[in-house]
């Protein structure tokens, strides 16, 4: 057991990007993970990095992009409005095939919303947001010590895969103090960076670009992408089972809302009723077999979202028609507590008793 | 004995341009080329193309390249830079790039003196898409979205991106040059290299902006798009060097 620190979210996702090599952020601010670029601001100097305020969302997902091309391990975080700006570059280093990580930590919308905690940007993360046949792939912390594990993943992953790769955090994630340990694991083994811009010195000039004016060429790029995809699919798929062994009603929920869930499950059997939780912890690729396989053991699957039902669609999709599928939302900041969850989650398992 | 006086520079690929008939921007290539050539750094250069009709740039300069999205060249030449300081790092943009779309990233690229060098192509009009106005079109000039020749009234004014730039302190040598005639080149050329080196001493932002010559989106032949440049441009564009390294002091204090 390494050492335990008392740490918020925000400041633990840029800890653990640093211990993971991430020298180069470039971030704008935006309520509430503003803590993530003023922990980078003093701390990137320290290790030999580089932190850039940019005049924009805009202009910081394009330095992303410049540093990432240039072969470095770069972040940058932003919130729900924040990250609507950067979409467009984000499509680009999609189609450039670059690797970096992006950190939303989500707030309520549309439009500025609020800033309390929301799950609103599940659509925007994991079918597109950005113009174009893209996908990133996507992470779904649920505590401060999940969101330190997975940014240490994220930038594994989206070397591997030349891809980018969002953490999907809310402000719930960001601001509460946990304590956590930093596991540094050895890295896997990478493929090298040889299409980076370093300067074409006894070697042909590298290119990174997105332009294909040739159909066939275009076409051709897209079906790299999709295998690229296909292949996350079959190797990144993330998810916890939690008491579904013997669960009469599943609950579907990921991130701040899974682990409220987890209470409400407790509450829900304390009560007799055998209450389950799926929580997806990759949003792309997204576990569809495991509700495939769930929807054949339970007629009824409840998903909680702080949202007005996005990560729903999906579950329809793994779910097929098996079972029947309820829907519980807040939305705008409010999140659900516990006992409003145990109380959808035992209307349901009574009604099906009538 | 054969001595050979005039060769392609060693940077750009042996291949013919897409550009049409009379167009600046094969004259501008040539001079980054051979400015790229005689300061030897040609594997220590790292360019990005814009989004307009010089986005082709990568198939013509032998260099390692970004293709950027439209007006955001200055934010990658940034986070290139800040990766590779060693690196020498360029941008090419037009006017609807860069005075438009990226006006942001240009004016804060140079705010925060990035060690980076800027090629701005200033020809008065959006060529690739076909003629539209340009933010640096100028009084009176038609164009396909302003077809009764801009008028301050109604499309506003023409936008003199090297004097506004030139207001900032972060900015180290900022200069415009023209293309359409030979005495205009060769001054080009110097104003390019001096830009670069401006970069290689690691004295900060460094822009120069080309007047170009577009003839088929001006609706003219070549040699009148030479006059017009002469004779249109250059009074609303004035030529000369708006900052140098050596004058950065006196021009802060201003």
């Amino acid at each position: 057991m390494g050492e335990k620190v008392l740490i918020s979210g925000n400041e633990a996702i840029a800890e653990a990007a640093v211990q993971a090599g991430c020298r180069f952020f470039f971030g704008y601010p935006i309520t509430p993970q503003n803590k993530i670029p003023e922990y980078m601001s003093k701390r990137l100097p320290q290790v030999g990095g580089c932190f850039v305020q940019a005049e924009s969302e805009i202009a910081a997902i394009y330095m992303v992009f410049g540093a990432a091309g240039a072969g470095a391990r770069v972040m940058t975080s932003s919130s729900s409005p924040g990250i609507s700006l950067k979409m467009e570059g984000i499509s680009y280093i999609a189609g450039a095939e670059l690797p970096c990580v992006i950190v939303n930590v989500m707030r309520g919308g549309p439009g500025l919303g609020g800033i309390l905690p929301s799950q609103s940007d599940y659509f925007q993360a994991t079918k597109g947001g950005g113009h174009g046949d893209y996908r990133l792939l996507v992470l779904a912390p649920s505590t401060v010590q999940e969101a330190v594990d997975l940014i240490m993943d994220a930038f594994d992953l989206a070397d591997k895969y030349r891809n980018p790769v969002m953490v999907l955090a809310d402000g719930y994630i960001g601001q509460m103090m946990e304590p956590v340990e930093f596991k540094k694991s050895p890295p896997p083994e990478l493929p090298p960076k040889n299409w980076a811009i370093t300067g074409a010195k006894g070697r042909p000039r590298n290119l990174i670009k997105t332009l294909y004016l040739n159909p066939v060429e275009l076409e051709k790029h897209n079906l790299k992408l999709q295998q690229k995809y296909l292949e996350m699919a079959k190797n990144e798929v993330r998810v916890e089972n939690y008491m579904t062994e013997d669960a009469e009603i599943i609950i579907a929920a990921y991130g701040t809302t899974a682990r409220i869930t987890k209470t409400a499950i407790k509450i829900l059997r304390e009560k007799g009723i055998n209450a389950g939780l799926v929580r997806p912890i990759t949003l792309f690729p997204f576990p569809y077999s495991t509700f495939k396989e769930i929807a054949e053991k339970v007629d009824n699957i409840l998903v909680v979202e702080m949202n007005m039902g996005q990560m729903l669609e999906d579950v329809k999709i793994g779910v097929c028609g098996r079972a029947e599928i309820h829907f519980y939302g807040r939305t705008g900041g409010m999140v659900p507590s516990y006992d409003e969850i145990a109380v959808q989650a035992e209307k349901i398992v009574k009604e099906e008793a009538i | 004995m054969l001595v050979k006086v005039f060769e392609r520079p060693k940077s750009m690929f042996p291949v013919t341009t897409h550009y049409c008939p009379g167009c600046g921007h094969g004259i501008i290539h040539r001079l980054l080329a051979e400015v790229i050539d005689e300061l030897g750094i040609i594997e220590r250069v790292a360019g990005i193309a814009p989004v307009g009709c010089s986005v082709l740039i990568y198939n013509y300069i032998n260099c390692d390249m970004y293709e950027a999205a439209h007006g955001r060249a200055p934010a990658i030449a940034t986070g290139c830079k800040r990766v590779h300081p060693d690196l020498i790092v360029f941008t090419y943009q037009g006017d609807g790039d860069l005075a438009s779309i990226g006006t942001a990233e240009i004016i804060h690229a140079a705010a925060r003196g990035e060690n980076i060098t800027v090629l701005f192509v200033n020809n008065a009009i959006y060529g690739m898409t076909g003629g539209q106005m340009a933010p640096t079109t100028i009084i009176g000039q038609k164009t396909t979205t302003s077809p009764n020749g801009r008028a301050p009234g109604r499309e506003g004014y023409p936008v003199r991106v090297a004097e506004m730039l030139a207001t900032l302190e972060g900015a180290a040598y900022i200069a415009r040059v023209a293309v359409h005639k030979p005495k205009y080149i060769i001054a080009a050329k110097k104003a390019l290299r001096k830009a670069f080196e401006t970069q290689i001493n690691g004295l900060g932002f460094s822009l120069v902006e080309f007047l170009s010559q577009c003839p088929t989106n001006w609706g003219m032949s070549p040699q009148k798009a030479v006059d017009w440049v002469e004779e249109k441009m250059i009074p609303c564009y004035p030529l000369g060097e708006f900052k140098t390294p050596e004058t950065k002091k006196t021009v802060e204090e201003a």
